[in-house]
């Protein structure tokens, strides 16, 4: 849910980056916070387990610029990936204005990407949100590692509709940002659409 | 999910404001923030300059989150009043409407009674204003957004920056 303020004319959306436990979520935002410059960005807060493992969601408050006097805020979280934290990614969804579906591009993690996607499709739609209607970009993450499935079967199984979608390396920053300015330009240009 | 976006005015914004400074005053508190419930800070009010509202205001709306799952999982609708006690400073945190969370940061300046009796006269404030923010809202559904005028030339300038 955008919110919109006129007093202090800003405006603030939110980003879910979703995906199965060890797809890199939580290293996407990393990435962006280290990338990005200090005044442009607050604190991150990683709620994890002491094995870094996300327990309720990353956070990481970012700063685009202005459009037309108005300053973009984008605030991204992340959710727990494993499949047993799932009241947890429902309350994080709630008010989402845009999704990064984070894919492992691993061979063997592809049962649980697909197991990820239809569990998004599902708490999307407990909160009467459609995915095709959501602003949304796929990311095919760990592209680098030497059992990465075929980029054609990925993008044919997790992203039959074709929205934008992009190969990345997330420990090293490859295709990270692309994905972020994806779906904030996609986010932007929903708002807009509604309004018109 | 996204037909609740809001929009807030300035006026709305001051009438908030005014709320949370005499909150602040009345209730004898370090600090009151009023916080969406989606983690959005709204407004804040008092002597706590300098600490992190951003954070503040999404860990506020988890905490919101998190106990409501937990309400559920035991039959309540939600648990809309927390209680956070500290070593120097505690926290008072009330869901207002179903929406909005008005948080309030005391010291031994202070009593928890005082808070919960101030409390409930702001969160009946804030839920009367908030009121109307959304029959506005509903009245003319994005009507007035600054989005109507942004082109798409705004948004590519924007990643462009």
């Amino acid at each position: 849910m955008s919110f919109i303020n006129y007093s202090s004319r800003e405006i603030n959306c939110k980003i879910v980056y979703y995906g199965p436990g060890l797809c890199g979520k939580t290293t996407n935002l990393q990435y962006i916070y280290n990338k990005t410059n200090p005044d442009l960005k607050g604190k991150m807060i990683s709620l994890a387990t002491e094995t870094e493992r996300t327990l309720f969601f990353d956070f990481l408050p970012l700063a685009l610029g202005q459009i037309r006097g108005f300053k973009t805020r984008f605030h991204l979280y992340t959710v727990p990936g494993q499949v047993f934290y799932d009241a947890s990614r429902k309350l994080i969804l709630k008010g989402v204005d845009g999704v990064v579906f984070v894919a492992d591009s691993q061979v063997e993690r592809m049962e649980a990407n697909i197991e990820s996607l239809e569990n998004l499709k599902i708490n999307l739609a407990e909160q009467g949100a459609d995915i095709e209607r959501t602003p949304y970009v796929v990311q095919y993450n760990k592209r680098d590692l030497p059992n990465a499935a075929p980029l054609d079967e990925m993008k044919r199984v997790l992203n039959p509709t074709r929205v934008a979608d992009f190969e990345a390396c997330a420990t090293v920053g490859g295709g990270v940002f692309e994905t972020l300015k994806a779906v904030a330009r996609s986010v932007l240009r929903d708002l807009k659409q509604m309004s018109s | 999910m996204r037909d609740t976006q809001l929009v807030m005015y300035d006026e709305d914004f001051r009438k908030i404001l005014g709320v949370a400074q005499r909150l602040v005053r009345d209730a004898n508190a370090k600090g009151v923030f009023v916080v969406d419930r989606n983690g959005q800070l709204i407004g804040e009010a008092g002597e706590l300059r300098g600490i992190d509202t951003t954070s503040l205001a999404s860990l506020t709306a988890g905490c919101i989150a998190a106990t409501g799952g937990l309400a559920k999982l035991v039959g309540e609708e939600d648990f809309p009043v927390h209680y956070h006690q500290g070593q120097r400073d505690n926290l008072h945190i009330t869901l207002v409407s179903n929406r909005i969370i008005l948080v309030v940061v005391f010291d031994d300046r202070s009593s928890l009674g005082l808070v919960r009796l101030r409390v409930k006269k702001a969160g009946a404030e804030l839920a009367k204003i908030f009121e109307e923010i959304q029959k506005k809202s509903e009245q003319e559904p994005h009507g007035s957004t600054p989005f109507a005028e942004i082109t798409d030339d705004d948004i590519d300038n924007l990643f462009s920056q």
